[in-house]
């Protein structure tokens, strides 16, 4: 009897979901360029903030690196888990391809987060909960991508790196605890803000966003096409990643075929 | 238009963002592109898998 295949499962295999990502990558990449371009064209002709004049305008590319660095920790920490707990065959591949993509966008949020800072704090840096746990974020992606790097052995490699993206995904609830402090009365768990120069969260709130909707609907739309921009580099990378293990299968095939030859023309 | 007093700090984020979206985006493509060379030499050569071979021998 026929069983029927999960969506993962069908993505399961590499040649299905090649055929399928590369129909889908012009339009996830024309969508991201539609949506940031009509984002960022809002947000430049949004009235300035009354309190940070034009330096409003970084919060259109920062904000969206901050949540883009996360999210990209989180699908790492999401993919990790579905190689170790399903040995689902692309889920490695998701998580690799993810890690410099996610790099990337966190050191967007420390550098554009710095220099939005300098202007309104008066300084590019401090060592607060906020800046700080974002920088480790930082220096979790870099310790993924070389522990990976360093070891030759694949299969082993990315089940070490798997493991460490576990461990490290407990920096995720850190970042946000960190600025907003925690409270779950029914739990009675009670975790105080850290003191911090970085402001609360003024859109993901539980009394409603704390941002004029001039500023908020060009953010949601600029986050949104980085959103659209992230799924479709790591899609390509995913590719990449395909391409790559095929090359050297292939390769190994011919070493070991060579070896053959090699052995029956000793024998002879 | 005016970006006031702190202009060189919005360009600068701006500057920065667009360099490394950039460049991530042309080395992926690059890196794509190699990997598909690769193969397509190796295919071009007569490699095959050793899965492809055991399903040609059934």
């Amino acid at each position: 009897m026929m069983q029927k295949q999960s969506i993962t499962q069908k993505l399961a295999n590499p040649t299905r979901f090649m055929a399928l990502s590369g129909t889908l990558l012009p339009w996830l990449a024309g969508i991201a360029v539609i949506l940031i371009a009509y984002g960022l064209y809002r947000g430049w002709t949004a009235p300035p903030d009354y309190q940070q004049g034009e330096t409003i305008r970084i919060m259109y590319i920062h904000v969206p690196s901050a949540w883009l660095g996360m999210m990209g920790y989180a699908l790492i920490a999401v993919s990790s888990f579905g190689l170790l707990v399903f040995r689902h065959p692309l889920a490695d591949v998701s998580a690799k391809a993810a890690a410099p993509i996610g790099a990337a966008f966190t050191m967007l949020a420390l550098v554009t987060g710095s220099l939005w800072g300098k202007p309104m704090w008066g300084t590019y840096w401090v060592w607060d909960a906020r800046l700080t746990s974002v920088l480790l974020l930082f220096f979790l992606y870099l310790g993924l991508i070389a522990l990976r790097t360093s070891i030759e052995d694949e299969s082993l490699a990315s089940k070490l790196t798997a493991v460490l993206a576990l461990v490290g995904v407990v920096i995720l609830p850190f970042i946000k605890i960190s600025v907003e402090g925690l409270s779950i009365p029914w739990l009675g768990l009670e975790i105080p803000a850290w003191n911090t120069l970085h402001q609360p969260s003024s859109v993901f709130r539980t009394d409603g966003p704390k941002i004029h909707a001039s500023q908020l609907y060009p953010l949601l739309y600029s986050a949104l096409g980085f959103t659209f921009l992230f799924f479709t580099l790591h899609m390509k990378g995913m590719r990449n990643e395909i391409l790559r293990r095929r090359v050297k299968a292939l390769r190994i095939a011919e070493v070991d075929r060579a070896r053959e030859r090699e052995a029956v023309a000793a024998a002879e | 238009m005016d970006l006031g007093p702190h202009a060189a700090f919005i360009v600068a984020s701006y500057a920065v963002f667009t360099l490394v979206l950039v460049s991530l985006t042309a080395w992926l493509f690059y890196d794509g592109a190699r990997q598909k060379r690769l193969l397509e030499d190796l295919e071009a050569k007569g490699a095959r898998r050793r899965s492809r071979e055991t399903e040609g021998t059934k």
